[in-house]
């Protein structure tokens, strides 16, 4: 590899070096001492295992520096077996560096690609095969096959139909509908306004219907509603969303409009809502404005009213639908 | 002979006489691995990937992939009597009641985190050396396809507990998937078995997460690695190394020794980590129900640049005819990633258009002699690690005293511009360090000796380099620009010219190095 | 000296100091500890108005206004009750050390029996929450653990995070940690809602349940490591790091080790 622009020739491999352990016993002897040492260590590992495992109990803590009290059991349990691995590793390591064999050997490689008679032969045979079963000739044959290997594959992707029910609007409603109470989350106690002190906040799930005894997640996940009181003369509302607050309380869906997190990080003083999932930032005097973050649209809100007894009640359903868009969604 | 040799000899005869296995045993004993850390990066992830087999099964034994409701009566008191899973309950039993219940979820676990470390920084060693290209192209298309299932599988493994964090996770997930124009929400219907989060996700995903995705996983890993053993290992230049040959150690006994013993290694430092170290600790999260939220939810982190992607995404939602599309969350969540993993993909044959290589390569390059790929690299590295620190934009803002909001917006015009400026300056510092090369090989290494010349100057005395240390910095190639006429040989524009001319343009800024000494040079030098 | 300077040119030395450094950082997760301070309800009731107006007018008039009114910078005090004094003066939030976003917890400026004569002064001035008494606060006996949690994650864990270790809030302000914070003031912040924290009102979260929060936070606070060191509870993050440093790191270094000839 010398010509007029290689100016470097290749020295070619360096002398091979042998090691102290090739040449001098008492270091080969050394060398395997220090690799017993090591599958030993191991052993003692896995000791400290069974120990752990059968004689520690697990309710008893030790104190480590950094780590603070902490389950022995545990703690010994997994050293133990980590000791009895990783000695083994460092063991079998050293053994092959120090005494086995050390000297690099060169092979050569081959090319890839098949010779010019193997690739011709090939072609031959499949061009052969191909005319044998008619591919070429017989096009009804070839095209009736191409449809059916084109719709064979339609049968599993009905199966697959029965993995749930199609959406319908259940996307769109909520268990919200006029009258329903605002309970506690949790404690399902109604609430009425006076509970609320100026900037108090409150998580609030619907009234379970009469003769539900337990909440399904799926429910949740729509109805979940914060509850804020303000100050009347700090919304900047127009008058319709104004009509659906009470007395400077106001709700909102918490299911956040980007991407479904609750958002309920309510900040008393700048009266903004951030949802820590993704830090959409809502302004709860402008009926949730987006301020910040990815969210597009704000959290919908629930208008409020009284009921006969005083308690908060929704006035009517939510009037869009609540969480993340979806393709069916309208505004 | 002694009885153990003569028994050996039986099994081995046994053995051989029914499959013949002899003679490939011994062309393959012989198999020669180059030796060198970075090669050992893939081993990592191969090793993750048998120590999350054995403790995934263990898991097994006792975890409920059910989101029946229960009521929790176990160890663990201060979640005692609350409502939730059977999936989150016996993720607790596993924890609180199986001795070694809980550091085998920790083992697994962390296992993840290292199988996923290990995959990315051994496709960086991959890239940033060339070993991807002819004939290595199926590989790395296959390493591709492990990264982006290692990321599925990994989300779905940390959602099977049913926790608050990760049910977090998968209410972000099916907002991606609903987020789908037209298909969207029946998708997600079919997928959660009608609205979110139903009772049908956790037992779907834990038959993927055990059966399906590590059968795939299998499969592709196998190919992977029978890949590597035919075409064989490649190695980095040096005297004696060419891309004729391979210089190593033979399977037998060396490297067997070595990568059985670092087998070892991996699972230790792994099962010492999940002794010291917590992770997921679920009884503190609490049960998942969608209207609960913990401040700085994150995912783990291989998924942390995607949830950062979709944090500083811009607020774009386009409603019309009735329908919504959410930019916000499509762009973001599939769009750009989809562009990432394709370009990922296609890379090998995206240079290899440019520079018009065909040929072999076994030989590893230094990633400064390949100053435009290298600097291609940081960009890439540039783009998802701000993506990754905006992943944690919340948990930083704590820590340090910051404004997420700050972060935000740095993250929002770094990803832009940040880049490109990494591009620029990894190009020039790899053409710097070519000079550097390049006057070692004229001028030899600086000793720090100053001697004073007859006339009263000094002069610092400099060392020439070995011959081997001069062949390592001048065995490289450098072949110049492609010659892309736009008019053919018949005088006639070409039809293809825009194309030709893009091409050129790249071919001409990938060609863009400071010169290696050529013989001309030294006999220059001979001549001072 | 001669041998550890062999170590120190090594090729393995600078990404072992490496390890070591960030294992370092990594220790010094530290949760503030707390002075216990006994019953300051009775410290209230032996407090002077007079007192406690001198003490105003000399270090919170200057912008809470001569009468507690408020001013420009700050709001007023009128009906924030004593409560809200003990939790803010107490915790050394107030009296502010500058006019940055959010007021930090820190040493207390004042004794506790002149924040006793601060607390009856402000609460002189109009009807607002009460210092909770040590028997309302006795909630190892009147809290559940599994109830407070509940709760907590209800309402708390939104801005403290699930494990109480604080938050990240809008353009700077945070949420703290409320590992290490008196009982009482845990109780004051709940229902006085100091800066951007909201009120939970009594009746939507009632005393007792506010008992449980208490009592799930102290139990998360002596929680010992049950999975080994806590990695400062903020989730995959910390878990994040510690693969990507120490994890890989380990293994590198073994990785190297293996590949370099024996001598």
């Amino acid at each position: 590899m010398a010509n007029d622009l290689e100016a470097i020739n290749d020295p070619g491999i360096p002398a091979h070096v042998h090691r102290k352990a090739d040449s001098d016993p008492l270091a080969a002897k050394k060398a395997e001492r220090q690799v017993a040492i090591l599958f030993a260590l191991s052993a003692l590992g896995t000791i400290l295992f069974i120990v752990s495992y059968v004689a520690i109990p697990e309710d008893i803590f030790v104190f480590i520096p950094v780590m603070g009290s902490t389950n022995a059991h545990q703690l010994f349990l997994g050293l133990g077996l980590a000791f009895s691995l990783f000695f083994i590793g460092m063991g079998a390591i050293h053994w092959a560096k120090t005494l086995m064999p050390d000297q690099e050997v060169t092979v050569q490689r081959h090319e890839f690609r098949s010779d010019e008679e193997d690739r011709n032969e090939l072609v031959k045979t499949a061009k052969e095969g191909a005319a044998a079963a008619g591919l070429g000739r017989r096009s009804l044959i070839k095209r009736t096959l191409g449809l059916s290997l084109g719709l064979v594959g339609l049968s599993p992707l009905l199966l697959l139909r029965d993995l749930g029910p199609l959406p319908g609007n259940s996307l769109s409603t909520t268990s919200w509908k006029a009258g329903t109470r605002l309970v506690t989350d949790p404690g399902d106690r109604p609430i009425k306004p006076e509970d609320l002190e100026v900037g108090a906040v409150a998580q609030v799930l619907p009234a379970m219907l009469p003769g539900q005894d337990h909440r399904v997640l799926s429910d949740i996940g729509k109805d979940a509603v914060l509850l804020i009181r303000l100050r009347p003369e700090e919304f900047n509302l127009d008058a319709e969303r104004l009509s659906w607050t009470h007395e400077g309380i106001i709700a909102f869906s918490k299911i956040c409009s980007h991407m479904g997190c609750a958002v309920a990080l309510y900040e008393q003083q700048t009266k903004h809502l951030l949802c820590p999932c993704h830090q959409s930032t809502f302004d709860v005097t402008r009926a949730a404005k987006v301020l910040f973050g990815p969210a597009a649209r704000p959290l919908p809100q629930l208008a409020l009213a009284l009921d006969s007894e005083g308690y908060l009640v929704a006035k009517q359903p939510f009037n869009e639908p609540v969480g993340p868009s979806f393709w069916e969604r309208s505004s | 002979m002694t009885a153990r040799e003569r028994i050996a000899g039986n099994v081995a005869n046994y053995v051989d006489e029914r499959t013949g296995a002899a003679a490939w045993m011994k062309k393959n004993l012989n198999k020669v691995f180059p030796d060198h850390w970075s090669f050992l990066l893939g081993e990592i992830a191969l090793y993750s990937f048998i120590i999350l087999l054995l403790s995934g099964t263990f898991l097994t034994f006792w975890f409920d992939p059910s989101q029946r409701e229960v009521v929790y009566e176990g160890a663990y008191q201060p979640l005692s009597g609350l409502k939730m899973s059977a999936a989150y309950a016996s993720t607790l039993h596993i924890s609180f009641e199986v001795r070694g219940g809980l550091l085998m979820r920790q083992i697994h676990h962390w296992a993840a985190l290292f199988f996923m470390v290990a995959i990315v920084v051994h496709l960086l060693r991959v890239y940033f050396t060339g070993a991807f290209r002819k004939p290595r192209e199926f590989n790395w298309i296959i390493g591709v396809g492990l990264l982006t299932l290692g990321i599925v599988e990994g989300f779905l493994g940390y959602s099977l507990p049913d926790d608050l964090l990760s049910g977090t996770g998968i209410r972000i997930a099916e907002a991606i998937i609903q987020a789908v124009p037209v298909v969207g929400t029946y998708i997600a219907f079919f997928a959660f078995g009608g609205a979110f989060p139903g009772e049908a996700f956790i037992p779907r995903i834990f038959t993927v997460h055990v059966l399906l995705l590590p059968g795939i996983f299998l499969a592709l890993i196998t190919v992977h690695l029978m890949l590597v053993w035919y075409q064989k290992h490649t190695q980095y230049p040096g005297p004696g190394r060419t891309e004729k040959n391979v210089v190593g150690y033979p399977l037998f006994p060396v490297y067997m020794a070595k990568a059985g013993g670092f087998f070892f290694i991996v699972f230790g430092v792994t099962t010492f980590i999940a002794a010291v170290a917590s992770i997921n600790p679920i009884w503190l999260y609490g049960p998942y129900t969608p209207g609960q939220i913990s401040a700085g939810s994150q995912p783990d982190w291989y998924m942390g640049w995607l949830d950062g992607l979709v944090r500083m995404s811009p607020p774009l939602e386009t409603h019309a005819f009735g329908h919504t599309i959410s930019w916000n969350i499509l762009i973001p969540g599939l769009i750009v990633p989809g562009i990432m993993f394709t370009g990922l993909a296609l890379y090998p044959f995206i240079e290899s258009w440019i520079t018009g290589d065909k040929r072999e390569h076994h030989l590893l390059d230094r990633p400064r002699n390949v100053p435009n790929r290298t600097a291609t690299g940081a960009m890439a590295l540039t783009f998802t690690l701000i993506a990754l620190i905006n992943g944690g934009n919340d948990i930083i803002a704590q820590q340090f005293h910051l404004s997420i909001n700050q972060i935000m917006w740095f993250s929002r015009i770094g990803i832009i511009v940040l880049p490109p400026i990494a591009f620029v300056i990894t190009k020039r510092i790899c053409i710097s360090l070519q000079r550097a090369d390049r006057d070692l090989v004229l001028h030899g290494k600086e000793t720090g000796r100053l001697v004073r010349l007859p006339h009263g100057e000094f002069i610092e005395v400099h060392e020439e380099i070995s011959p081997e240390k001069k062949w390592l910095l001048t065995s490289h190639e450098q072949s110049g620009p492609l010659e892309l006429p736009e008019i053919d040989k018949a005088g006639v524009r070409r039809t293809d010219a825009i194309r030709n001319k893009l091409r050129s343009r790249m071919s001409a800024a990938n060609a863009e190095v400071a010169p290696k000494v050529s013989a001309k040079d030294l006999k220059e030098i001979e001549h001072h | 000296m001669k041998r550890l300077s062999k170590y120190r040119r090594h090729r393995a030395a600078a990404p072992m100091l490496l390890v070591l450094a960030l294992l370092a950082i990594g220790t010094t997760f530290s949760v503030a500890s707390a002075t216990p301070n006994k019953s300051a309800l009775a410290l209230a009731r032996s407090a002077s108005i007079e007192e406690g107006k001198q003490i105003f007018l000399k270090g919170c008039s200057s912008c809470h206004g001569l009468n507690a009114e408020g001013g420009a910078i700050a709001p007023s005090l009128i009906g924030v009750g004593a409560a809200s004094v003990d939790f803010q003066v107490a915790t050394g939030r107030m009296p502010m050390a500058d006019m940055s976003t959010q007021a930090m917890r820190k040493k207390p400026v004042y004794t506790p029996e002149q924040v006793a004569a601060l607390a009856v002064y402000v609460a002189s001035l109009a009807p607002g929450p009460a210092i909770p008494g040590d028997e309302l606060l006795n909630y190892e006996r009147d809290g559940s653990v599994a109830d407070g949690g509940e709760l907590f994650r209800n309402n708390c864990a939104m801005c403290h995070n699930f494990a109480g270790q604080g938050g990240a809030l809008t353009q700077g302000k945070y949420a703290p940690t409320v590992m290490g914070v008196e009982p009482r003031h845990i109780y004051e912040a709940m229902i006085t809602g100091p800066q951007s924290m909201p009120v939970f009102s009594d009746k939507i979260i009632t005393p007792e349940e506010k008992l449980s929060i208490i009592k799930w936070i102290k139990f998360a606070e002596s929680e010992p490591a049950l999975g080994g060191a806590s990695l400062g509870r903020v989730g995959p993050v910390t878990e994040g790091l510690l693969v990507w440093t120490l994890g890989i790191g380990i293994l590198i270094g073994v990785a190297v080790w293996l590949a370099m000839k024996a001598r």
